[in-house]
């Protein structure tokens, strides 16, 4: 009898010291947006888009401040370059050097597939705060790319979210995400991301490059290469006009 | 009495002359007839596909839906007005939810329009029936130019991807029940139909539509704030406009054929005036007025016409009723046009079509006829009956 009151005691202690080390999945998602979120940035990116007739790169230089403004040019391939697009809320503006235009787009755009990728402009041109908009939990703990992490649960708190739910494997030492799978309102699992390589840059681990895929569409997906990115950057505010587009 | 007599016997009396003008007038006859009938049928055709299959008798717009916009179709979505749910118990009206959204057959992305339809509507004559099916699955129902560029068949499972009211991400596997065959491109081509209190359910859309169609006996639909009536005359405007021009571009054809006929009754008038200067002198010195004779030889140029009309009714009667019934196959690639014309075309004739193509030649070869006999009023009688022109 004593022997089993000792041992049911012993687990009770375990699974209090363990509970005790796992902190809560908010608070996770509240260090992983604290590690990569600034309130601006310059990033220098380049998509890799496998498509069926083979592959094609596409470059760009992105300014973003917070989730509402943001302004990218396009550098590569030279069909696309000098392309630039402005979004201020959910107004989207795009200039074409070819034709010397600056149009307005529907904010609906932001929905679709940056050139043939499995990115949306919204995934692009977006910087969420996840802890803003997702409730999380810690549902697991496990090993990926050789680093232990906690496997986040997170569902929508907020109506207008993309995914309704997200899962998320958290680097427990570098509060980074290097895996992900974003699951559709019926439970559908809709894209995935892994981080293939990550560095460090201004004291933040920054994922370097990330192989996006939309399960449902057969494929190798879409390789995202972060070139440089510069956190807290110094951007003038002229860069968030339409001005800025015909420069 | 006797200038018509007098012309009908003189015009038979040219005898092959004659009758190859007339031939190839009867051509231009047929011809005009022919291809307007075309034309006609291939409008009346698809406009009543179209309100048989699409447009039933007008339709209720949402105040934001553009059908040439994808785009904004995300805004475009409303409670169905009260007014109208009252149309739709009573069976005169059935409302239609739209939303874009991307299918993924065999591994491949594809934009689609998304549409949900009571199952048990007959407003219009789209197959809903087959959607109307209990169980997991989420029944559709696609048209057969869509089965054929996607590759899909009855019983097949395709994964369907659309943002909801509040642009999340949502998925379903849908199994295609039935295949519709349809003339109308517009309810086929890169669209998907399921039952739409699923699709409410499915997009966060309860008790919403994008558009409500009509029926067809429905009178004096009311006016609706944030809906706008779309009548029978506007929603088939576009097609209208379209036979129009397809019509004035055929006109080039028969205009080619009746300057050919004209050409050739104006040359023989021509050459009957030359030929005949001691009659018209005869005439002159027998007590006929110029004006007389002008009005013979007119009347006998436009009597090309009334004979052409004859010959034209002899074998263009039986030939025209021949494919008025029977219809002109249509090539593969017609499907494509944008017409909802089907595999036959059925030409339409009308009283009005006929009558006008007959007083237009009339007319057109009553003038031609005439311009030469101008010449008659210059003629001195002496001049004539020696042969001579002045």
């Amino acid at each position: 009898m004593k022997r089993t009151v000792f041992l049911i005691f012993c687990f009770i202690g375990i699974a209090v010291i363990g509970m005790a080390e796992v902190p809560s999945g908010d608070w996770i998602l509240k260090q992983v947006d604290e590690n990569i979120g600034s309130d601006n940035k310059i990033a220098v990116t380049q998509m890799i888009i496998h498509g069926r007739r083979g592959s094609r790169a596409v470059k760009s230089k992105s300014w973003i401040h917070g989730i509402d403004k943001s302004f990218t040019e396009y550098l590569a391939p030279p069909r696309e370059q000098g392309t630039k697009m402005l979004k201020l809320g959910d107004q989207l503006w795009m200039y074409t050097p070819s034709t010397d235009r600056t149009i307005k787009i529907s904010g609906h755009m932001l929905r679709q597939s940056v050139m043939g990728s499995d990115l949306s402009y919204e995934d692009v041109m977006e910087d969420p705060q996840l802890h803003k908009i997702y409730d999380a939990e810690v549902i697991a703990e496990e090993t990926y790319l050789d680093r232990p992490c906690w496997v986040l649960e997170l569902s929508s708190s907020e109506t207008e979210v993309a995914y309704y739910t997200r899962k998320v494997w958290v680097d427990r030492e570098r509060f980074v995400i290097l895996k992900e799978e974003r699951y559709a309102r019926g439970g559908k699992l809709l894209k995935t991301t892994e981080v293939k390589e990550i560095v460090r840059i201004q004291n933040r681990w920054v994922p370097k490059k990330i192989v996006f895929k939309d399960v449902l569409k057969s494929g190798k997906g879409t390789e995202f290469i972060m070139e440089s990115i510069e956190f807290n950057a110094d951007i003038p505010s002229y860069i968030f006009s339409k001005a800025a587009l015909r420069k | 009495m006797i200038i018509p007599k007098l012309a009908l016997r003189n015009l038979l009396g040219a005898g092959l002359r004659t009758w190859l003008n007339v031939l190839v007038l009867s051509f231009s006859f047929v011809a005009i007839i022919w291809t307007q009938g075309l034309y006609k049928g291939m409008g009346d055709q698809a406009i009543h596909s179209m309100i048989d299959i699409e447009y039933g008798g007008g339709q209720y717009w949402h105040e934001k839906y553009d059908p040439y916009d994808p785009l904004a179709l995300q805004d475009a979505h409303g409670k169905v007005p009260a007014s109208l749910k009252k149309m739709i118990g009573n069976g005169q009206a059935t409302p239609v939810l739209i939303t874009q959204g991307v299918i993924y057959p065999s591994g491949r992305f594809q934009s689609v329009l998304l549409k949900g339809i009571d199952p048990s509507q007959t407003i219009i004559s789209l197959p809903s029936g087959f959607i109307d099916v209990e169980g997991e699955e989420l029944p559709a129902l696609i048209g057969s130019r869509m089965a054929k560029s996607t590759g899909l068949k009855i019983g097949d499972m395709v994964t369907i991807r659309w943002r909801d009211a509040y642009g999340t991400f949502d998925a379903r596997d849908a199994m295609i029940v039935h295949v519709m065959s349809t003339t109308v491109q517009s309810v086929d081509e890169g669209q998907i139909w399921i039952p739409l209190k699923k699709m409410q359910e499915l997009t966060r859309m309860e008790d919403e539509a994008t558009l409500i169609i009509v029926s067809k006996d429905a009178v004096n639909p009311p006016d609706i704030q944030g809906w706008e009536f779309k009548s029978l005359d506007v929603l088939l405007k576009n097609i209208r406009e379209l036979v129009e021009v397809k019509t004035a571009g055929s006109s080039i054809i028969y205009v080619i054929l009746l300057l050919l006929a004209m050409l050739g009754i104006f040359d023989t008038q021509v050459l009957s005036i030359f030929r005949r200067r001691k009659e018209i002198g005869t005439l002159m010195a027998m007590g006929l007025t110029r004006a007389k004779i002008i009005g013979l030889f007119t009347l006998e140029g436009a009597m090309h016409s009334v004979l052409a009309a004859i010959v034209a009714a002899v074998y263009g009667i039986p030939l025209l009723i021949y494919f008025a019934k029977k219809g002109w196959a249509m090539p593969q690639a017609v499907d494509s046009y944008g017409f909802a014309i089907g595999e036959k075309l059925f030409p339409t004739y009308s009283a009005g079509l006929v009558i006008g193509t007959t007083l237009l030649v009339l007319i057109v070869t009553t003038i031609v006829s005439f311009l030469p006999t101008r010449k008659i009023a210059k003629l001195k009688p002496t001049d004539a009956l020696r042969g001579k022109l002045s």
